[in-house]
């Protein structure tokens, strides 16, 4: 099998990698890009840890080919923070201390902010069941949930009109 | 007692607030390296073949074809470890037996469970390492196989190991027994008794990380691991061991770790890479994928445990006789010990009987899961408890009160209690107003308490003066919670300085003393000590360089607010501050650095106790948590937010146990659900808020107060959630998972 030259936009850079017609865009980001941030749980697409944006779709990116981002914008957690800084969701998980081990964290943060961009005045449950893709074995959610919610109050405070 | 009251006390300046965490951004962000993100140049990619049946003997393994394809670079069975006479090393939380752990890295000449690794392969690329397994051709012998407890105690089982048990070849590996007083006789003049045999499935710890490394060995037979573990000591303990190396000549970094909770207090790939990069000299990286994790990795024991327990009508608990039997996997692992030890502890029990026995069979060598073996014990006595109180319409907690254990109590180990906090925990949670409060229709309530003896164990811990004046704090201890966070805050405190000035690393097993592994929620409590004393001892040189300069004795200079202070007769020096101290440094005697190495051996059992609210629908016996809190005696609360973040994930973890979780397994004795597809861990949907009252009774020997705080919230929420589903559909439950179809089941059979 020959490899395939697939040209896209990731974090706002124009990356190209050459990749196997079977290489998931998990394992291309990760071992191609080496942009190691989204994490493989299960490969699968039932834990929410390779969470990554797709031209505006939050897709887990082990269930997507490489090649189909040809030509494609991809966002990942690397591209969170702009400018060196934290996007407001990130801050929040630290303030709130809604991580432990870490590891669901990076895709949790992408599936968060997907959520806030379409709704940002989620309720607990909306919040809950659009997070429900994403395994967080640490710590029961609890701070996850409250996290996001008091970025989505911040948000909201930052848009009321003048 | 709340934490708020605590943290209001002018005692600490750092210690009981909620800084970010250290290594908070870089986890924020994507940057933090954990297992699978490491690489090295030239690395090859490791992959294995495992058994795909549950029980067989190897009759031949023939793998000449995978070694002729083109990118493969070595091929491992377990005849390229050295045969270890090795019995049990010191590592882990229990002790490790080398020859079972290296089965488990690789089969020697039978198979003991589905997924057990048999060949391994290095290759250029994954693609190579995976189509050269297919090349593989291996021989069995097809046994019979047993999987459940009951089928393999009988007679006629497949015994899995000839020489287990000292009565002749059988699948127990061990018999225990702990009595006091004479429970029978007690039992029968109790007024009231409580039976039962109540079951538990095995369940897997679920770190969202599977287990992953790279090895890399040198020509001169030098060797190092990167890799995500509980321990990196324990990690060079067990890959020494089973390679059969000097253990100065392998160093083991720890990366990140996505989560243990036990089950990474063991090796699975370490030795495996090691002896790959040793026979391809040339790197090795390995990672498992979820389906592995599951076959093949240490989930915690299934159980079934019969309980007699009596009381008068007074509520005096006077008897109990609890018979348990583990379901430990294929080799003896997380067994009955620590059930035998926690199912009465709790309690004020004249007379009583615990025996319990671990029961070997054709699944996965199970595995430290948080305060292991604990939650299915005292599963069974919390449910009968509430039986009692049920039978003597008594407050369940009011009959925990009358019962339970308090300072000055003979323990478990025959000391006496010390400063034990269940009294105070069980008043916390009788004063919540979540006890109180109202319930809807289909709704039940249910509380238990439960409680973990904690550990204590050798902890390292380094600090280092920079010329600036900021500090390094290392120590030996992977964090796999917030430690980095705990330890910068305790060194913060004694030193009196910001907590952005100290810097905490984890080193490597070359660069830091012994450090025992980070499990038994000993790692704020025994390293923090480590911390603090070596913090101390800085304290102490700085002080001593201050009076070098100021050509004053050192007892006359005092350390407050992060400076030194002349006390000297008749001198009016400024103070000075521990960066001119630092900056000074090499011409007052050189660096200042201090490695502290503590082995304590006072660790203080914590208690939880733990009210749930839970939702039937009688239609479907579908199970909702509505509402949830959990209190625990913690000590002292270094960080709290991750305090309440211990409590409040072993809530959901004990909630998945008791509602969703259970290995199964098909005819064949394969794992049938070996993935979060089906194997189904409680999400966010699931769930309402963890409410959570940490009750701060400090530990009076440590230097903060310090109690073990991570593995006791496991251990109620089984019975918890049983006593309110028993409660919702007024009937006991003995039986976990308590899944919709068997809830639905027992509606029916009631009628």
């Amino acid at each position: 099998m020959s490899k395939q030259h697939i040209r896209a936009t990731v974090n706002g850079d124009a990356v190209d990698f050459l990749c196997e017609p079977t290489t998931s865009l998990l394992n291309a980001l990760r071992d191609e890009l080496r942009l190691t941030g989204s994490k493989e749980g299960c490969g699968s697409g039932d834990c929410g840890a390779c969470s990554v944006m797709l031209d505006d779709k939050l897709v887990c990116s082990c269930l997507v080919l490489a090649p189909e981002i040809d030509g494609r914008r991809v966002e990942t957690i690397e591209g969170l923070a702009q400018d060196g800084q934290l996007h407001p969701l990130q801050r929040k998980f630290l303030e709130h201390g809604a991580l432990q081990c870490g590891f669901c964290t990076p895709g949790v943060l992408v599936a968060a902010k997907a959520l806030l961009e379409r709704n940002v005045d989620p309720t607990e449950e909306e919040t809950r069941y659009w997070l429900a893709g994403n395994l967080c074995r640490c710590t029961g959610y609890d701070k996850i949930i409250r996290a996001v919610l008091d970025t989505a109050a911040e948000l909201r405070q930052e848009r009321l009109p003048a | 007692m709340t934490k708020q009251d605590q943290i209001a006390t002018t005692e600490h300046r750092i210690v009981g607030t909620r800084p970010v965490r250290p290594d908070g951004a870089d986890k924020v962000t994507g940057k933090a390296v954990y297992g699978a993100d490491f690489y090295l140049p030239g690395m090859l990619r490791g992959a294995i073949l495992r058994s795909p049946h549950a029980h067989a003997r190897i009759v031949s393994i023939d793998t000449r074809k995978a070694e002729a394809l083109a990118g493969v670079k070595a091929v491992a069975t377990n005849a390229d470890f050295p045969r270890v006479e090795m019995d049990e090393i010191d590592a882990g939380e229990a002790g490790i037996n080398v020859d079972r752990a290296a089965q488990m890295c690789l089969a020697r000449d039978k198979v003991f469970y589905e997924g057990q690794p048999v060949v391994a392969v290095a290759a250029t690329s994954p693609e190579i390492a995976t189509a050269a397994l297919d090349l593989i051709e291996v021989r069995y012998e097809v046994l019979p196989h047993v999987i459940e407890i009951a089928d393999a105690m009988r007679s006629d089982a497949p015994v899995l190991h000839d020489d287990l048990d000292a009565k002749g070849p059988s699948n127990i590996a061990a018999r225990l027994d702990s009595s006091t007083g004479d429970a029978e006789a007690a039992l029968a003049t109790a007024d009231v008794v409580a039976t039962g045999r109540y079951t538990t499935q095995a369940v897997h710890q679920g770190y969202i990380e599977p287990q992953a490394c790279v090895a890399s060995v040198s020509g001169d037979g030098q060797a190092q691991l990167w890799c995500s573990s509980q321990g990196a000591f324990m990690v060079r303990s067990v890959v020494a061991a089973i390679t059969g190396m000097n253990l100065a000549d392998l160093r083991v970094t720890p990366l990140e770790i996505g989560g243990g909770f036990g089950g990474k207090t063991t090796v699975y790939l370490e030795p495996v890479a090691t002896i790959l990069s040793k026979k391809s000299g040339r790197p090795v990286k390995m990672v498992l994928s979820r389906d592995e994790v599951f076959r093949s990795t240490g989930p915690g024991p299934g159980a079934e445990i019969d309980i007699r327990l009596g009381a008068t009508k007074d509520g005096i608990l006077t008897a109990a006789i609890v018979d348990m039997r583990y379901q430990v996997g294929a080799f003896p692992g997380a067994g009955a010990g620590a059930g035998v030890m926690h199912a009465l502890g709790g309690y004020r029990i004249e007379h009583k009987r615990v025996t319990g026995c671990d029961v070997v069979s054709n699944m996965p060598s199970t595995h430290a899961y948080r305060a292991p073996s604990a939650p299915q014990a005292e599963f069974a006595v919390e449910c009968a408890i509430d039986d009692i109180a049920r039978q003597l319409g008594m407050d369940p907690i009011a009959l925990r009160e009358k019962n339970a254990v308090r300072a000055g109590d003979t323990s478990f180990s025959g000391t006496p209690h010390g400063q034990i906090a269940f009294m105070e925990t069980l008043a916390a949670a009788k004063g919540h107003d979540h006890y109180s409060a109202p319930l809807g229709p289909n709704q039940g309530r249910g509380i238990a308490a439960g409680w973990w003896v904690n550990h204590g164990g050798e902890s390292t811990a380094m600090i280092s003066i920079a010329e600036d004046g900021t500090a390094v704090v290392a120590t030996g201890n992977p964090d796999i919670g917030g430690s980095r966070a705990s330890m910068a805050m305790m060194a913060a405190e004694v030193l009196q300085i910001p907590m952005v000035k100290v810097r905490p690393i984890v080193a490597d097993t070359a660069s830091i003393g012994f450090s025992m592994l980070t499990g038994g929620s000993r790692t704020t409590f025994a390293t923090g000590k480590a911390v603090s004393e070596a913090a101390a001892e800085v304290v102490e040189i700085l002080k001593a360089r201050a009076a070098m300069i100021w050509g004053v004795d050192a007892s006359r200079v005092e350390w407050r607010d992060g400076e030194a202070h002349c006390l000297a007769d008749g001198r009016d020096e400024a103070p000075l501050g521990i960066k001119e101290i630092a900056s000074k440094a090499s011409k007052t005697g050189g660096p200042i650095s201090v490695e502290k190495s503590v082995y304590p051996h006072d660790a203080m059992p914590t208690y939880a106790v733990h009210i749930c609210d839970v939702e039937l629908d009688p239609e479907t016996g579908h199970v909702g948590v509505t509402r949830y809190t959990a209190i625990q005696d913690v000590g002292r609360a270094v960080h709290p937010s991750y305090v309440e973040g211990q409590a409040q994930g072993g809530a959901v973890q004990g909630i998945g146990w008791a509602l969703n979780e259970a290995y199964t397994f098909n005819k064949e004795g394969r794992v049938d659900n070996a993935g979060f597809l089906d194997y189904r861990m409680p999400v966010a949907s699931d769930l309402p808020m963890i409410d959570t009252l940490l009750v701060e009774i400090p530990h009076p020997t440590h230097p903060f107060g310090v109690k073990g705080v991570g593995e006791v919230p496991i251990v109620p929420p089984l019975a918890a959630v049983a006593n309110a589903v028993s409660a919702a559909a007024g009937m006991r439950m003995f039986d976990l998972p308590m899944t919709p179809a068997r809830i639905h089941a027992a509606l029916n059979a009631a009628g």
